[in-house]
């Protein structure tokens, strides 16, 4: 699957909740972590875990509610609970126990979500977590990651462990075009900075960070050099990084696979606002659901693709 | 309005044959979707929208008197498009389109886009609590139509699924008939492995519904159940029945924890629809 003439596919790398699975089976050893599941560890992966470690591996069935209430306690009890599902369920259908349970008495709990996004496809739109990180950037006290590829959600889910404190990390379900190597140094809250430019800024996170380095060889030969920043950390956001790039740029696209309202685009939008207002332009899926279609279909007709960064690049730098 | 009834034994049997044909090809051509969540329950589909069981016009199909069909456990699209067709909601050729870019026959139910479908679903548990608001409908506007909702066993693990059922019975709500399509196994596992339901039966009574068990590959049983559900005055009604996950296809009934959400591979198919024998 291509895009155009792009060289963006989703066709190589590994996916990142593929990735997320083996972290999490490797990072087990540590027996404060207990995983649980909602009736879909074959989806998420966490039945490597399960099969590690099966005394630490609790599948409540399908039942929300009660995974991220259980988890809740267990994290009260000094464990370190990772609760996994489809990002949607996890999220849009627990969560005011994700209120009551995690974020208001700030538990140690790190919810994770799969298949986000349109580019689940063909499952359609009731399995598509598109509203997730908005859900997830309102609770107080929660860090909200949403990694590039398969190397960074490697490093973002031991990190999310290491690290105290509610975490929501997103994964999705279709193989990620590969954005960094094994070891590449990743930091829970600071951007990554994946190009460097100094005509406009291209703020993108999860699946977008790649097609943002495409668009960015795109406007290269327009003689346009873009900045492209990995924001892996929606929350707490890199305000440094996003000051510096409205002083030294042009401009800042934002570009992510979510709905328009309440996340990267938002968070990037308070800071500029606030610290240092530059001319900006938004890709995302915009205020609507999708429908069911092959992933790279989804992505063309939502307008998630090189090319549209691209046009939105030129509308923030058209005088 | 019309209704749909076709008793003739061996005409049912017919269509509950081409509908598990439409099951099978409609996922195989589209590479993805849940087939053997979609086989088990065609006895059941087909004796509601043929069996004389349900009034609904398809040339109208959002006239206010119409039993509603929720199909709560979204996931069985394929099985709900594939009886829609048969029943003529859209032509049976549509059903090649299912989850292609453009169609309104997307992975799971959408009821903004497909007459015929009465809640959109594919989260799981919903169902039932929307089955009680068309319920309710039919309360405040005086007509008699009612209302049949499917859930997967391994959905009962939902609360909400309880919730409802609890303000049902409470509520003698009695135009509302629950199937329970128990075919013992869910995603991961099977439904004993995660949460042991049974008796269902019985838990669902202490909630002040009547119920009752049946085989629900037997159109015998299944006429009757609806049959003895529509006699039923003053508390809902739950039907649970007992089926097979991907029966008619030997490929997917005889280890039916195998191959939940997975399509039959295309060399598969033939030998899968000379076995449904459509
Ligand atoms: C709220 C929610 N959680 C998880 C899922 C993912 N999921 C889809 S089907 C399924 C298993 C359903 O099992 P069952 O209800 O027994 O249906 P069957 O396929 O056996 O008919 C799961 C867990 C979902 N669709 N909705
Ligand atoms: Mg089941």
């Amino acid at each position: 699957m291509t895009f155009g003439m792009s060289r963006i596919t989703l066709d190589e790398g590994d996916p990142t909740r593929r990735a997320f699975g083996d972290a999490l089976a490797e990072a087990g050893s540590d027996e404060r972590i207990v995983v649980l599941d909602g009736d879909v560890n074959n989806s998420t992966y966490t039945m490597d875990f399960k099969d590690k470690y099966p005394e630490r591996f609790f599948n409540v069935g399908i039942a929300e509610s009660n995974l991220v209430g259980v988890a809740g306690g267990l994290a009260a009890c000094g464990k370190i609970p990772v609760a996994a599902s489809f990002s949607v369920f996890l999220l849009a259908n627990a969560y005011d126990q994700i209120r009551m349970s995690v974020a208001f008495p700030n538990q140690n709990v790190k919810l994770v979500g799969t298949h986000a996004g349109i580019s689940i496809g063909d499952d359609g739109p009731s399995q598509m977590g598109i509203e997730d990180v908005a859900l997830a950037c309102s609770l107080p006290g929660f860090t909200v990651i949403v990694p590039a590829d398969a190397a960074s959600t490697t490093a973002a889910t031991h990190a999310m462990i290491e690290r105290d404190g509610p975490t929501f990390l997103r994964c999705g379900r279709p193989k990620v075009p590969v954005v960094y190597d094994n070891g590449d140094s990743f930091e829970v809250g600071k951007a990554n900075k994946v190009r460097d430019g100094d005509d406009v800024t291209i703020i993108a996170n999860g699946i977008m960070v790649a097609m943002a380095l495409d668009a960015a060889e795109g406007l290269a030969t327009e003689g346009v050099e873009a900045r492209v920043l990995d924001m892996h950390t929606v929350k707490p956001i890199d305000t440094a990084a996003i000051e510096q790039a409205a002083a030294e740029t042009r401009g800042i696209v934002v570009a992510e696979e979510h709905l328009a309202w309440g996340a990267l685009g938002a968070a990037v939008a308070m800071v500029v606002g606030e610290h240092h207002p530059t001319r900006m332009s938004f890709v995302n899926i915009g205020d609507t659901y999708a429908t069911s279609g092959k992933p790279d279909q989804l992505l063309e007709k939502y307008g998630l693709t090189p090319d549209a960064i691209i046009d939105a690049a030129r509308r923030v730098l058209k005088d | 309005m019309p209704q749909a009834r076709t008793e003739e034994r061996s005409a049912k049997e017919q269509i509950a044959r081409q509908i598990r044909r439409n099951i099978v090809t409609s996922t195989t051509a589209a590479g993805s979707g849940h087939p053997s969540t979609s086989l088990s329950m065609v006895e059941v589909i087909t004796q509601l929208f043929f069996g004389g069981v349900m009034r609904y016009d398809v040339k109208d199909p959002h006239n206010r008197e119409r039993d509603r069909f929720v199909l709560s456990k979204g996931h069985g699209a394929p099985g709900l498009y594939a009886v829609l067709a048969e029943a003529g909601f859209f032509p049976v050729e549509d059903l090649a389109t299912l989850r292609k870019l453009g169609s309104p026959l997307e992975g799971h139910p959408n009821m903004a886009r497909l007459p015929g479908v009465e809640a959109s679903t594919g989260s799981l548990g919903q169902g039932l609590s929307m089955g009680i608001g068309h319920a309710l409908g039919a309360r405040l506007d005086g007509l008699d139509y009612r209302v049949y909702v499917m859930t997967g066993d391994g959905e009962m693990e939902e609360g909400q699924v309880w919730e409802a059922i609890m303000y049902a019975g409470n509520h003698g709500i009695d135009n509302l008939t629950l199937i329970v399509d128990h075919n013992k196994y869910q995603q991961t596992a099977a439904v004993d492995e995660i949460q042991p339901l049974d008796p269902l039966d019985d838990k669902i009574k202490q909630f002040k519904w009547e119920t009752t068990s049946i085989d629900g590959h037997s159109f015998d049983e299944v006429e009757k159940a609806f049959d003895w559900a529509v006699g039923i005055k003053g508390a809902p009604q739950a039907i649970v029945a007992n089926t097979v996950k991907g029966k008619g296809v030997s490929l997917l009934d005889s280890e039916p924890g195998k191959w939940h959400g997975k399509p039959i591979p295309p060399e598969e198919e033939a030998k899968a629809l000379e076995e449904i024998g459509a």
